[in-house]
């Protein structure tokens, strides 16, 4: 045991700054906030992808989420609110050779960009979209959301959300996507590992993550901190989907599926795109 | 012997056509009449030269998707009308903001709504210029023949290229429908112009370098990895808060136009020199106009036709040196008042200044042009 702890101690740490900007720190994220933990886990899944900065384009809408491009060293476009997905596409069909990965609020993917979203997921066009899930909008200032929980507490909602929920994953997978996972920034080895298969699938690929907004979420719910959301919603709020066939139904209820949740070969839309080239030219 | 060049199309093929000629390899957009041949035409033109087309599942999907292309280094185009152009505003504010060249149609049909969607109509002058909210640049075109669609639409594309600004081809239902002969030039007649592209060090990149009047602008996945945002930015991309930078920011992305307007502007001036009573007209009914400046010379009554080709920046010099000239400026226009009142500004009263407005779905016709020079005559 004590020549392993050794070992461990020096292997060189992960050396981030190579994928941030630093002079573009410190973040606006709020202390507790899951988005930063998300990033750990995005950049690990991007430096283990082995893709080269340049081969990458980070598109975000806005939100706080969006706001992750800017701390990155790749090339990177900051949008408006839900039309990131539509950038993408632009960017990814006009340049195809480009690993296009798209950063989207709940708000921003599946309320006003849900249209943008859907039509992104049918196309089946190459790129890896994480939508990150904090169950309310953050940066206005704590509005419900399409993922906040029935009966829960926005800015908006102060009698309680009588709003039923959107499911990220079902309704990527119902439009077309053709890798879909989740994952929650508790889990963030697993995280790591689900965005790096999410980033090596063909097609489009959506990861959602359950992560935590403690300044509105949990203040206004009453859960007193970051952690104490991360266990009540990500720890204990979800189940892996590699467990949930041996567990008992009464410790799955009412839970989210945790893990790959669906992969599938389907022509995909670049490749579709140069293939109708080939046949225009002929005529 | 038959000119093979010359070719019959429709307005809006020859906005296609013009589109291919100036290099433009993407275009997205989302049908809507009466806009929708150019859309049509270009998915099977830009294929066959390696160039993409996307139909988007909405006119906001359609505007995003060309700014990104753009910025992936495309030269692209989008296509609409009606209730489609407002939805778009919201992406054109975003070129402004962000600097990125790309070109959008409106063929205008009447509105407000649904409207008259089958209906000519020049009631969108005024949303071209303030459609989108905050103060941002307006470069907008108005052709009125098929063969000026044809070389207005490559004058869009050099235009945003060359200042790294949204650029808007503005005509009518009755100029993009109609059929008339036009000639495409041979490639290298008219000058193509392309966005100058920077050659610094990528770490010594500025995408926003206010040192140049029109910063170099890099394509993404050229190793320059630069940011772009729709927030105020600092001259390396990046969002600021600083009072100074964002006035200045918000200065200079409409200076960078205010201060190349007179290359901007373009106008055909008739029969103005002695003109004692002036037009100002554009688009379709410029043709309506012109019509009747031909017959009342013939009857030695002199009226002449300033008609502008660049409707934003409004043609301030043109107008106010025919309203010293003229006793009276007459403004025909499918909508219900709107270049009109930019007449009256730059007239200042210095001559009278009559609308003639039409909104029942018919164009203004020569007629009734007339009927209004035969009072001030
Ligand atoms: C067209 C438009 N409508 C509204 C807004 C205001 N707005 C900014 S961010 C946001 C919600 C952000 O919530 P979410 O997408 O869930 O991201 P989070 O901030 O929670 O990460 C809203 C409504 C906007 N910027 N643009
Ligand atoms: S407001 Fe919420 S989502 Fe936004 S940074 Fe703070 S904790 Fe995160």
């Amino acid at each position: 045991m004590a020549v392993q702890t050794a070992a461990k101690k020096e292997r060189a740490p992960f050396d981030y700054d190579r994928y941030l900007r630093p002079k573009k720190l410190p973040h606006i994220w709020c202390p507790g906030c899951g988005h930063g933990i998300v990033l750990k886990s995005l950049i690990r899944a991007i430096d283990a992808s082995g893709l080269t900065k340049d081969q990458i384009c980070m598109v975000s809408g806005i939100g706080c989420s969006s706001r992750t491009p800017g701390y990155v060293d790749f090339n990177t476009l900051h949008t408006l609110h839900g039309r990131s997905f539509a950038y993408a596409t632009g960017v990814k069909l006009a340049k195809p050779e480009l690993k296009v990965i798209v950063i989207s609020g709940d708000g921003d993917a599946l309320a006003i960009g849900g249209n943008h979203f859907i039509h992104t997921c049918r196309r089946n066009i190459d790129m890896t979209i994480l939508v990150y899930s904090n169950f309310i909008y953050g940066m206005t200032g704590g509005q419900y959301s399409p993922t906040t929980p029935q009966g829960a507490i926005a800015t908006t909602s102060r009698f309680g959300n009588i709003e039923p929920v959107f499911d990220c994953c079902d309704l990527a997978k119902a439009a077309g996507a053709t890798f879909v996972a989740r994952g929650t920034s508790y889990h963030c080895q697993d995280l790591e590992k689900t965005i790096l298969e999410a980033i090596r699938h063909k097609g489009t690929s959506v990861v959602e993550i359950i992560d935590q907004c403690p300044t509105y979420y949990g203040r206004l719910n009453k859960l007193r901190s970051a952690t104490e959301m991360m266990e009540k919603f990500e720890k204990n709020g979800t189940v892996s989907v590699k467990q949930v066939d041996k567990l008992p139904p009464e410790k799955v209820e009412g839970k989210l599926l945790r893990g790959i949740l669906h992969r599938v070969e389907r022509p995909e839309y670049c490749e579709e795109y140069d293939k109708l080239i080939q046949d225009a030219k002929g005529k | 012997m038959a000119d093979k060049t010359k070719r019959l199309l429709q307005g809006n093929e020859a906005c296609a056509e013009g589109a291919l000629y100036a290099g433009c390899n993407f275009f997205a957009g989302y049908p809507i009449t009466p806009s929708t041949e150019i859309g049509e035409c270009l998915s099977v033109r830009l294929p066959k030269t390696g160039g993409k087309f996307i139909q988007m599942e909405d006119e906001i999907g359609a505007i995003s998707a060309i700014i990104g292309a753009s910025l992936a280094g495309s030269k692209s185009l989008t296509a609409t009308s009606g209730p489609g152009f407002s939805l778009k505003q919201e992406g054109i504010g975003f070129a402004c903001m962000t600097e990125v060249p790309c070109v959008i149609v409106n063929v205008m049909r009447g509105g407000p709504s649904t409207g008259f969607p089958t209906g000519p109509s020049q009631s969108d002058i005024m949303q071209a210029k303030w459609g989108a909210h905050g103060d941002h640049p307006a470069v907008v075109l108005t052709p009125s023949t098929v063969q000026e669609i044809f070389y207005e639409t490559v004058r869009s594309f050099n235009l945003s290229e060359k200042y790294r600004t949204p650029v808007i081809l503005l005509y009518d239902e009755i100029v993009g429908h109609m059929r008339e002969p036009i000639v495409i030039p041979e490639e290298g007649e008219v000058e193509i112009v392309n966005r100058i592209k920077p050659t610094c060090p990528p770490e010594e990149y500025l995408p926003y370098d206010d040192s140049h009047e029109i910063a170099p602008l890099a394509a993404y996945g050229e190793g320059y990895r630069f940011h772009v945002t729709g927030l105020n930015h600092k001259p390396d991309g990046f969002p600021t808060n600083d009072p100074k930078l964002i006035e200045k920011e918000n200065k200079r992305i409409i200076d960078k136009i205010e201060n190349n307007k007179k290359q901007i502007w373009k106008n055909e001036a008739i029969d103005l020199d002695d003109a004692t009573i002036g037009i100002f007209a554009y688009g379709s009914i410029a043709r309506s106009a012109r019509y009747a400046v031909n017959i009342m010379r013939d009857k030695d009554i002199k009226v002449g036709l300033l008609r502008p080709l660049t409707i934003w920046p409004f043609p301030e010099e043109a107008v106010s040196e025919m309203a010293e000239k003229v006793k009276v400026i007459i403004v025909p226009e499918m909508n219900l008042g709107q270049a009109v009142i930019e007449v009256e500004r730059v007239a200042g009263g210095k001559c009278e200044v009559v609308g003639i407005n039409r909104v029942d779905g018919d164009p203004i016709h020569p007629q009734q042009i007339i009927e209004v020079i035969e009072k001030y005559k």
